[in-house]
């Protein structure tokens, strides 16, 4: 598949800013972050800047940008209707609960403002399942329909989100070894199940193959081979969905991002949590770095990797 | 709505493709190409027509393959592909904002261009390719069964069939109601054992591809392929190997 640069920054911006909300709320429930005004101003601030960029980034691929809001009726059907409609619902408790923690912080440990957060985790959650499913539903593309797909998009939008509530706690003065922690295991998780995804896409067997495709040879077995293109020139088709590139620096691609999204960061963050605590943040600002270089990577590849089904009467094979 | 007709449609509109048949002429793209190009979802446009390089909107493609059995036997197929109508239809689930959708009278699979954003993901869905983006448009274009021709009442009734079938040269396109098991295409289909493809994809396709016949037996005994044999000049008269001779110099 085409890797559109406006599906790349809306699928790992939107994952990383609902991972910062997540964390933010939850560890303030818990009361683990302390209520200070300018922490939920930068917080909730990059958080929302990040999903509103990635929601319309987009929007920019779109033929009709202007009609977008269509996208929010099909929600009964459609996971991008649905990720439409969660993404703006999850603006209301989110958005309360930061505005709660910067004007009056005390009101918080309220039982109503804890539903709010609780609600907000929540949908924070469903918006990012509701992205995966995007995916994760079209058969046509084998290697993303698949459970591993939901579970990555979960698991690596809670390690960036995490991360960068680790780099704002550091900066702040307010880290604490839960969130330290917490990212590391995440990064751990995140690495196993993009290993998990990968071996599950390298071994298991498409059922479609040029064969199914045109249905032929029905009996004795034997090959499709193309003879020749139904058309001289390029065309939507092998462009949206014949994109091969990946295929040649897929093993060199898979390693940078494994090493930048997830070795380096762990080794960056045990770095802050032995440092003094006047130079602990600046390890972190590499972690965050490199990991958003992994992660952009990690999902280049998503995309550039897989296979559409289309292609089997391209002489593409399963 | 772009939920599924709660209940398939009786009548189910679509082709019957007979790969015995097709020469893979392409006259049924061109076709399809100009008539819809002024139809339901018109224009059909084009990037640089008549630069270096030409790309534009078709919804129908004729592919052409070779067979290569175990045996060594081999033979060509030439395979026009345009949207299936499938019962399952996985494009129409996916549209977010109601823009694609399928006639629950007819199980034709269209797409509402005034709602169309062109997020693209029903291209996506589809595993056929039957659906291609138009860049001036800005929206997603498809195969509409001529559905502006097959009930056009200023037509007389022999032409209501899609341009793809009724262009066609060698008659290798068939239009009728596959639902209906006493129409012409269903006992068609019967009886040249018509199948799916890609049934793995679960997408139930309406419309059917017939076979190629078998090869005639007597021409492969052996299972080898039928070829020439070199020139045996062993049993020729005189003259004859000496003019061979000669000209083998």
């Amino acid at each position: 598949m085409h890797p559109a640069k406006s599906v790349i920054a809306f699928t790992t911006a939107t994952g990383a800013g609902y991972g910062l909300l997540i964390f933010m709320i939850a560890l303030n429930m818990a009361g683990l972050l302390p209520s200070d005004a300018t922490f939920a101003l930068l917080g909730f601030g990059l958080a929302f800047a990040m999903i509103s960029a990635g929601l319309m980034a987009s929007t920019f691929h779109l033929g009709h940008p202007e009609r977008a809001w269509r996208a929010l009726t099909q929600w009964r059907s459609s996971w991008l209707s649905r990720e439409g409609v969660m993404a703006i619902f999850a603006y209301g408790p989110t958005g309360l609960y930061g505005l709660v923690w910067y004007m009056s912080p005390e009101t918080l440990a309220t039982p109503l403002m804890m539903a709010v957060g609780l609600v907000g985790i929540v949908s924070c959650l469903i918006t990012v399942y509701c992205t995966s499913m995007i995916y994760a539903s079209l058969k046509a593309i084998f290697s993303w329909a698949n459970s591993w797909v939901p579970a990555s998009y979960l698991v690596l939008s809670l390690m960036t989100g995490a991360l960068l509530c680790d780099l704002f706690a550091y900066a702040f003065g307010f880290s604490t070894t839960v969130l330290d922690i917490a990212v590391l295991v995440l990064l751990a998780a995140g690495l196993l199940v993009k290993l998990g995804y990968w071996k599950y896409v390298a071994q298991t067997v498409n059922p479609t193959t040029p064969e199914t495709a045109i249905g032929l040879p029905t009996a004795q077995g034997g090959k499709v081979r193309v003879l020749e293109s139904s058309h001289t020139e390029d065309n939507y088709l092998l462009k949206e969905m014949g994109f091969a590139v990946a295929r040649k620096h897929a093993a060199k691609l898979r390693m940078i991002a494994i090493v930048a999204g997830f070795v380096a960061p762990v080794f960056l963050v045990w770095c802050s949590s032995i440092l003094s605590d006047s130079i602990a943040v600046y390890p972190l600002y590499s972690a965050v770095f490199v990991c958003a270089v992994g992660i952009v990577v990690e999902r280049w590849l998503f995309f550039a990797e897989a296979k559409h089904a289309v292609m089997m009467y391209y002489g593409e094979n399963s | 709505m772009t939920s599924l007709p709660a209940q398939p449609s009786k009548k189910k509109l679509g082709l019957v493709v007979d790969l015995d048949i097709c020469v893979g002429c392409h006259a049924c793209s061109v076709n399809c190409k100009e008539w819809n190009t002024g139809g339901h979802s018109a224009p059909l446009t084009d990037q640089d027509a008549y630069g270096a390089n030409p790309i534009g909107v078709w919804f129908n493609r004729v592919h052409s393959y070779e067979i290569v059995q175990d045996t060594g036997k081999s033979w060509t197929v030439n395979f026009p592909k345009s949207c299936l109508h499938c019962e399952d239809a996985p494009c129409v689930p996916v549209c977010p904002t109601g823009a694609s959708y399928k006639r629950s009278e007819d199980g034709i699979v269209l797409i509402n261009g005034d709602y169309c954003i062109g997020c693209k993901l029903c291209s996506w869905a589809c595993p056929y390719g039957a659906r291609e983006f138009d860049e001036d448009a800005g929206i997603m274009k498809k195969c509409t069964l001529c559905i502006d021709k097959i009930y056009n009442e200023n037509l007389e009734p022999q032409y209501r069939v899609p341009s793809c079938v009724s262009t066609c040269p060698a008659g290798a396109r068939s239009f009728g109601d596959l639902g209906d098991e006493n129409s012409d295409v269903s006992k068609l289909v019967k009886a040249r054992g018509g199948y799916d493809l890609m049934p793995e994809q679960g997408t139930k396709p309406t419309n059917k591809y017939l076979p190629p016949r078998p090869r005639n037996a007597e021409n492969d005994a052996n299972g080898q392929q039928a070829k020439l044999d070199s020139v045996d000049t062993s049993g020729a008269n005189v003259i004859a190997r000496w003019v061979d001779k000669v000209l083998s110099r």
